[in-house]
């Protein structure tokens, strides 16, 4: 049987991302001046979730040929709820957290009616909705501030056992309960289907428009997780539109660096995490290796691209020209 | 119920305009259960369409469908499916980034605690496989990765997994090898044996021949004869099959001067893919020449191929006598060359719709008409002006967005800014579709007029009356390469249509020995 073939073929792009951060990572930590250490570890690991976590949500709109420029503006806004409503009596911190993940719900919600049964483009959509959901993260936190429930807090971002750092098995908790589910539902399929191939699916008769907006909501539950773990590592809350932009566009980067293709219908979201980690490592590897954080920019850059022009050699063996512009 | 009587699908007085068009009017069509029914017409007879609207892509205008004896409407084409009427289209319905078993259970995956059981969905799809006589296909292959004709057959496993009553074949053996065309006429007649009835549309007679047990003509929207399969003659069918309305006016074909110079336009055994095989033919200058053969034969392929659009093309061009290599667009219609295609999709290929019209016209001159990178309005006004006039292009000015132009006024917007680089060389892939008689007028005499200023033409025609009126020459295609060449009075629609289906009736062969006589 040659079923392993195609099921390698099927998680390529995932496996390269996570062979390449696993490489990225070694050299790092062996280059580390501490060393391989469960502190270092976990301040990696803490960085990286967080970008993990947009990345995720940006792959369930990319899936279906959308893009959605909003997630760092519903990572902002929720992060400066969180900094309000969750803290206080247990009861309340449940409460809280119930309320800022139904925002982000609410947030991609939006996007997609407007996108879907407003016939809006994706981008000019998110740029203006992004716009907004900021708007509303300055009204709530117009100077940085707020906190939030500490043992909650310090049980996320500390160490299981001393070692396994606790945000990357809530990360992978995440995965479980809200990709892995997604992934293998009817309505992921559809999602796949929709981006791949719109007019094929349609024709298929795939609930065309229902998963197209299921993936925008699925992008601001994810988004809004990710508020939720900023508030954490933080203790505050911020309105912070550099934030809020460089995790829009660093969220695109690492979901390219993982295999997840920009024309949608391929990918996985598993492949964006890896992505994600990737890119962070790349900024630690300079500091470690002392160069100038001036060169950090530059050097994402030049990966990027590297990542780009390895997903687009099979342009070269297209033989009618008009097929490039599909 | 009425018993035994009802037949299991039919389709009473369904009427379809699309605009001023009308696609079907008045069509009826009984179909019995355990029969292959072939459906037969050329080029717009409204085969299409009639599929359309069993399989529920779109919806009638008028008329009824009746499933076992019971009236049906379909919204969608997933409503179709449920019902049991199942179509395969030509590789349209595959997306191409999921597997062949995600594929062939798209629609209702099958599932288990909610959500998708993947080694149900495998053993699905090797049954589909198997049934479609298909095993050598692996289930877990992307798509993406399938050759054509593999593509068609899950195309094939993914419609009987449906578990259809009525099943549709739309040319679906067009892209198979022959060894395929074999295993799947066997698992059609297994699957008549089995009850289902089968709706085979192709333009291969041989095929129809061996498999239909009741065939349908259309012409004109209308089914015109329905008849036991093997009851009518080639001929009677061809016969049965003409009978077009005439309704365009022609402009006179003038001699063509003979001379000694070099055609235009030379083709040498050109080849790409497996789409155009083995294509030979020259255009002289002065000269309309026409290609024909029903749509989807490689017609467009070879209009693409001459203005460099497609990849690895072999086989030599010649223009004016002297090799010419084409890589692209630009260097189609560059002075050395000086060629120009009118696309068929004005929409996509021709225009931008919400630019202006004057925009429209200057974009693919606008080299000529600058200097050293800046437009020279004074110039390109006076182009414009001219163009709009020798056109007759009805616009309210220049400057309005061209796609608030009628169809036809934007159809002469396309031509218009392609003669503004003055071209010697002119490939028309079907100008005329979708736009009014008298436009369509305007643009024959216009044909003749460039014609006569010495272009020569290069004209694809899906309206075998437009080659009969237009053209000097036609070239018939089927499968890829020229079946055969009509000249001068050989072009009837007679010699078009069964050029066109690749069989040669008693009219067309005396007609044309008695011109070679």
């Amino acid at each position: 049987m040659s079923d392993w073939r195609y099921r390698l073929g099927e998680h390529r792009g995932t496996l390269l991302a996570f062979a390449f951060f696993v490489l990225m990572f070694v050299i790092y930590a062996s280059n580390h001046p501490v060393g391989f250490t469960a502190n270092v570890v976990q301040t990696a690991a803490n960085k990286g979730a967080l970008l993990a976590l947009v990345a995720m949500a940006q792959t369930f709109v990319v899936l279906t040929a959308g893009i959605d420029l909003s997630v760092g503006m519903v990572f902002v806004l929720t992060n400066c709820l969180a900094s309000s409503i969750v803290i206080g009596s247990p009861a309340m911190v449940a409460l809280g957290v119930v309320g800022v993940l139904l925002t982000g719900l609410v947030c991609g919600a939006i996007n997609g009616a407007i996108v879907i049964y407003g016939r809006l483009q994706p981008i000019v959509t998110t740029i203006a909705t992004g716009a907004i959901y900021f708007g509303i993260a300055l009204v709530l936190r117009p100077v940085p501030g707020g906190d939030v429930d500490g043992t909650l807090s310090d049980a996320l971002t500390g160490r299981v056992f001393g070692v396994i750092p606790t945000s990357l098995i809530a990360l992978a908790a995440v995965v479980l309960v809200i990709w892995v589910p997604y992934r293998r539902s009817a309505i992921g399929r559809a999602a796949y289907a929709v981006g791949s191939s719109e007019v094929a699916a349609y024709m298929s008769g795939v609930p065309v428009r229902r998963a197209k907006f299921l993936a925008y909501v699925a992008s601001g539950l994810v988004a809004s997780i990710g508020g939720l773990f900023l508030t954490f590592i933080t203790a505050s809350g911020e309105a912070s539109a550099a934030n809020g932009g460089s995790y829009t566009l660093y969220s695109i980067a690492a979901v390219v660096l993982g295999g997840v293709s920009l024309f949608g219908g391929s990918g996985s979201a598993i492949g964006a995490i890896f992505g994600a980690l990737m890119f962070r490592t790349i900024g630690d590897l300079l500091f470690v290796f002392d160069l100038d954080p001036l060169w950090q920019p530059l050097f994402q850059g030049l990966v990027l691209l590297a990542a780009v022009c390895l997903g687009s050699v099979r342009l070269f063996q297209i033989r009618n020209r008009l097929d490039l512009f599909e | 119920m009425g018993g035994s009587a009802a037949p299991l699908f039919q389709m009473a007085g369904v009427c379809k305009r699309y605009g001023g068009v009308r696609a079907l009017e008045k069509a009826d069509l009984t179909v019995e259960a355990g029969q292959i029914h072939a459906i037969l017409g050329e080029n717009g007879a409204g085969k299409s369409t009639l599929i359309k609207i069993m399989a529920g892509v779109v919806a009638a205008d008028e008329g009824r469908m009746l499933l076992d004896g019971r009236e049906v409407k379909f919204a969608s084409p997933a409503a179709a499916n449920q019902a049991g009427i199942v179509c395969i289209f030509q590789e349209l319905s595959l997306v191409p980034d999921l597997s062949v078993a995600d594929n062939i259970s798209i629609s209702n995956p099958p599932k288990r605690f909610g959500l998708i059981d993947r080694r149900a969905q495998r053993r699905i799809a090797e049954e589909a496989l198997a049934r479609a006589g298909a095993e050598d296909i692996h289930p877990l292959a992307p798509v993406k990765d399938l050759a054509l004709s593999r593509r068609q057959m899950v195309e094939i496993a993914k419609a009987l997994a449906r578990n259809p009553r009525v099943l549709i074949l739309d040319e679906a053996t067009s892209a198979l090898t022959a060894a395929d065309v074999a295993k799947v006429f066997v698992v059609l007649k297994r699957l008549r044996a089995e009850g289902l009835a089968l709706l085979y549309i192709s333009h291969r007679m041989h095929e129809i021949a061996e498999l239909a047990d009741q065939c349908t003509v259309f012409r004109n929207g209308h089914n015109v004869a329905s008849y036991r399969a093997g009851e009518k003659s080639d001929n009677e069918v061809v016969e049965l099959m003409i009978g077009r309305e005439y309704s365009h006016v022609f402009p006179a074909k003038p001699p063509l001067k003979p001379s000694d110079r070099p055609p235009a336009l030379e083709v040498r055994r050109l080849a790409w893919s497996d789409r155009l095989r083995d294509i030979s033919f020259g255009v002289r200058a002065g000269e309309v020449v026409g290609l024909g053969g029903l749509d989807g034969q490689g017609q467009r392929e070879l209009l693409l191929a001459l203005f460099g659009v497609l990849r690895g093309v072999s086989g030599e061009i010649l223009i004016d006598g002297a090799p010419a290599s084409i890589s692209s667009p630009s260097a189609a219609k560059a002075p050395k060359i000086g060629m120009a295609l009118i696309p068929e999709d004005r929409k996509t290929e021709g225009l931008m719709l919400p630019m202006s019209v004057s925009v429209n016209l200057s974009f693919a001159a606008l080299d000529r008409i600058s200097n050293r990178g800046v437009i020279d309005r004074a110039k390109e006004r006076e182009l414009i002006d001219h163009m709009i006039e020798l056109l007759a292009i009805r616009t309210d000015g220049t400057n309005v967005p061209v796609g608030s132009l009628s169809g036809g006024n934007q159809q002469k917007v396309v031509i218009a800014k392609w003669l503004m680089v003055t071209p010697r060389i002119i490939l028309l892939n079907d100008p005329t579709r979708g736009i009014d008689v008298g436009t369509k007028a305007e643009i024959y005499q216009l044909l003749r007029k460039l014609a006569a200023t010495g272009a020569a033409i290069l004209f694809y025609s899906t309206d075998y009356d437009e080659l009969i009126g237009c053209c000097e020459r036609v070239l018939v295609l089927y499968d890829g390469a020229v079946k055969r060449e009509l000249v001068g009075d050989e072009i009837t629609e007679r010699a078009l249509i069964s050029s066109a289906l690749n069989i040669t009736t008693s009219g067309g062969a005396d007609m044309a020995s008695a011109v070679s006589a």
